[in-house]
């Protein structure tokens, strides 16, 4: 409990520091060539990043976590090394290459490509939480289920699921903070989001203009981050918490 | 009950995990599946409940072909226990028991009914228990629930796979005289797979002995130790088959029921009386409801005086032990004891016999057992 | 678009020869610097008693794995400006390598030093080593392996980052990548990002094999059961 409270007095530091300085330079009117943004540019582009994060993720759970689930089924386990392989071999090739190579593919640059870019990239530790989450239940409790007469269908639902959620619920929030970062990147393809204050700071050396992009993202990505733990927490089933922490 | 008819399984790979087994299980009985490491018991005890599938030959359930059944609906109705218990982490002890009613779709209340007094059969409070998870149990009292889930829907039938084989031994003890004693209010017909001999003496009506998947011998206890067929058997039921015999009796069986006593508030001069006229060393000493207050030694009464009582000379004892106890564990019991004979008393503390080395070398002198009494 | 990405490719071995060396440079000098910074505060949070310390350090960093690259170099440009050094070029790009490769080598040195089998630590103590050669003689070389995944996990996340680097300047493949997506040239789009990617597979392969290569025999053995 004292690890937590020291943690939150950390959290509320670096947020205060983040959306403060935010706050005072969107307040300042100092420079005279280009004035930094405006409360109403950082709101829109903030809403257009979390909804490229929110699309991409969205799309990414919906295919990420069946086929992760899917793989561990005896009838495909011989696929397993090809589908975890790929996701690995994904998560080692640079963000920016992947947003580069998906607008490349699609031959637009943008809000879309963008959004597919991220459901790619983010659909990895999705699939790799979900397959390691069910594979690494201990297959006692499995076949103590079989045993007692449960069906397949019912194993996974009752036993398999359960007990997995924490572990995928992980992997959502893996693959949501690192997509945060990577649709910051995605103004590189004009796709919008908080990257496009950053890069057009950086483009021009307006230090302060930068500033206002990049904090209010990393603001969002430690935000983003401390809500999914949440979520993580209370969809741990009480069981397996009280079992972590006997240690 | 249990019938199984020339039964064989051979793996993809070609091991002959169980070779031609033909066994028959009665009704209300425990069969222990004995066997050193690979011999095929735990194979053998899965095809009954077909987690793994029969290469040829047939089991049958009460009469009925078991692959006649769906799989499922088989499991159902069979008690299943493993060794490392397998309980759901992330159910309550009440949900785990409970997964079986469940999954045959008992009412409510049925079912909580029935979770409440498993808990009680296996020695765990529902109050205190119900609503803990897994986690917060030691590992006796998963043990129990482990056993509590498998007679969640009152099986006929309960296979159990070395289920106290994951405890220390003083726990296991504990676990296996209680089960002991749940079966004999329950009477299942219980498969039992341990490579314990000790266990398997103990706790097996039949003990069925196999070698690499194929049966030896199947027979009581008792016969398995006193006619062995062939020198695997020997070999396997060991060599102290003379002391494994003590574990087959209780002491109630061969006890002296009435043993030399004197009350507590006699004069010493009736018991200096009583040993000079018996000619015995020792005499018990009781109080006026029978209750077992300690020894009288010979040399000790040397010393009395006229009008002292019993109590002056009386030696305590430092142990005692129950009808019920097996004779290995009494013989334990006599070596520690200061006076070299065991009292035997209720759980009062009353007086039910006695217990002397005597007694113990005439039984193990015996060069045969009679069938093991129920 | 691919014939194209050939013909580019082709015709500018040495340009991508120059960028790969300045990508290789950067993450070299990068994780260089983060290795030992890493490990020096991992040895010292890893005392006994220094628990809430440790927890503050690990989750300091933690939170810096959060904080996207992106934001982290708009972060770091101001502050560098104001401290008057130079805030584009290899400066920026350097600190933020090291910032992101920080995690996984504190981490796993943290982890890997508790890990070892307190068995071993007292039978080296029994032998009459100080606490200083129990670190040297003892832990470390057992915690090894750990630190050596948690390297490999820090430069295959960095060879990303100093690709995203060349939006403050700092060269590397990210530089083709960029140009591409300003002149709408797919071909030097397409030749940056297989480069950057292939440098990424190539690296985390070899590292891997010199994971590998530098775990003890006898503790492979017994991973393996």
């Amino acid at each position: 409990m004292r690890q937590r409270f020291s943690r939150r007095i950390v959290l509320a530091v670096l947020l205060g520091v983040l959306i403060g300085s935010t706050v005072w330079v969107t307040n300042m009117e100092i420079l005279k060539f280009r004035p930094p943004a405006t409360y109403q540019e950082l709101t829109k582009r903030m809403w257009e990043h979390i909804l490229m994060v929110g699309l991409g993720e969205l799309i990414a759970i919906a295919v990420g976590i069946p086929l992760g689930i899917i793989v561990t089924r005896p009838k495909f386990k011989a696929l397993s090394p090809i589908i975890i392989g790929g996701a690995n071999i994904g998560q080692t090739l640079p963000s920016m290459a992947v947003v580069a190579i998906i607008a490349v593919v699609m031959g637009q640059f943008g809000f879309y490509p963008a959004v597919i870019a991220l459901f790619i990239y983010g659909l990895l530790p999705i699939i790799r939480n979900s397959y390691a989450g069910i594979n690494n239940i201990d297959p006692s409790i499995i076949e103590s289920a079989k045993g007692m007469g449960m069906s397949r269908r019912q194993i996974l639902r009752k036993i398999e699921l359960p007990l997995a959620r924490p572990v995928i619920m992980a992997g959502i929030r893996t693959s949501t903070v690192i997509n945060v970062g990577t649709a910051a990147l995605a103004a590189l393809i004009a796709a919008g989001g908080m990257g496009m204050i950053i890069l057009a700071g950086l483009l021009n050396n307006i230090p302060l203009l930068v500033l206002q992009g990049a904090a209010p993202t990393a603001a969002l990505a430690v935000t983003l981050d401390v809500i999914l733990e949440g979520i993580e927490s209370l969809i741990t089933p009480r069981g397996l918490r009280m079992r972590k922490e006997k240690g | 009950m249990i019938k199984l008819e020339n039964v064989t399984k051979i793996y993809p790979d070609g091991t002959r995990a169980v070779n031609n087994l033909s066994l028959e299980i009665n009704k209300g009985e425990i069969c222990v599946l004995l066997g050193p490491s690979g011999c095929g018991k735990t194979t053998t005890m899965k095809m009954i409940n077909r987690l793994i599938p029969i290469t040829s030959g047939k089991i049958y359930i009460n009469g009925e072909d078991n692959t006649k059944i769906d799989e499922n609906e088989l499991r159902r109705n069979i008690g299943y226990a493993i060794q490392q218990i397998g309980l759901f982490p992330h159910m309550t002890v009440e949900q785990n028991i409970m997964t079986v009613p469940v999954l045959k779709g008992w009412p409510e209340n049925k079912r909580k009914k029935r979770a409440k007094e498993l808990l009680e059969l296996v020695g765990l409070d529902p109050a205190i228990y119900s609503n803990k998870y897994p986690a917060e149990l030691s590992g006796g009292q998963m043990q129990r629930v482990g056993v509590a889930r498998a007679l969640g829907a009152d099986p006929e039938i309960l296979l159990m796979d070395e289920p106290f084989g994951a405890i220390d031994p003083i726990t296991r003890g504990r676990l296996q005289d209680e089960f002991l004693k749940i079966q004999e209010e329950i009477k299942k017909t219980i498969v039992f797979v341990t490579h314990d001999l000790n266990e398997a003496m103990k706790m097996g009506d039949k003990i069925a002995l196999l070698k690499d998947g194929r049966l030896v011998q199947y027979d009581t206890p008792a016969n398995l130790l006193y006619k062995p067929k062939n020198d695997f058997v020997r070999n396997f039921v060991g060599a102290d088959r003379a002391l494994q015999g003590l574990r087959l009796l209780k002491v109630k069986e061969v006890m002296s029921t009435s043993p030399p006593v004197v009350k507590v508030n006699d004069d010493l001069a009736v018991a200096k009386k009583r040993i000079e006229e018996e000619k015995i060393p020792w005499l018990m000493v009781v109080d006026n409801e029978n209750r077992f207050l300690g020894w009288i030694n010979k040399p000790d009464l040397a010393t009395c005086r006229q009008g002292e009582k019993v109590e002056k000379v009386v030696i305590p004892p430092t142990t005692t032990a129950f009808p019920e106890t097996f004779l290995n564990e009494a013989l334990s019991l006599m070596l520690s004891s200061a006076i070299g004979n065991l009292a035997i008393v209720d759980n009062k503390g009353r007086l039910k016999g006695v217990l002397t080395f005597d007694i113990l070398r005439e039984v193990i002198g015996k060069s045969y057992v009679g069938e093991r009494s129920k | 678009m691919l014939q194209d990405t050939w013909l580019y490719i082709n015709t500018h071995w040495d340009l991508i020869g120059k960028l790969s060396l300045q990508h290789l440079q950067i993450i070299a000098i990068g994780n260089g610097i983060g290795v030992v910074v890493g490990v020096t505060v991992g040895i010292l949070i890893s005392g006994q008693g220094r628990e809430s310390i440790a927890d503050i350090v690990l989750y300091l960093s933690e939170i810096m794995m959060t904080i996207p690259s992106m934001a982290l170099f708009g972060l770091l440009m101001p502050i560098l400006a104001g401290l008057a050094l130079p805030s584009i070029g290899y400066l920026p790009a350097i600190i933020a390598l090291v910032a992101y490769g920080l995690l996984p080598i504190l981490r796993n040195t943290y982890t890997g030093l508790g890990e070892v089998d307190p068995a071993m630590i007292e039978a080296g103590r029994g032998m009459g080593m100080s606490n200083r050669q129990i670190l040297f003689k003892v832990k470390l070389p057992l915690a090894v392996p750990v630190i050596m995944a948690g390297l490999r996990n820090a430069i295959v996340l960095n060879i990303g980052i100093a690709a995203i680097a060349v939006v403050i300047g700092a060269g590397g493949l990210g530089v083709p990548i960029f140009r591409g997506i300003r002149n709408f040239r797919p071909d030097l789009i397409l030749t940056g990002a297989i480069f950057v990617s292939i440098l990424a597979v190539a690296v985390d392969t070899l590292l891997g094999q010199v994971e590998k290569w530098i775990t003890p025999k006898g503790v492979k053995i017994g991973r393996e059961e």
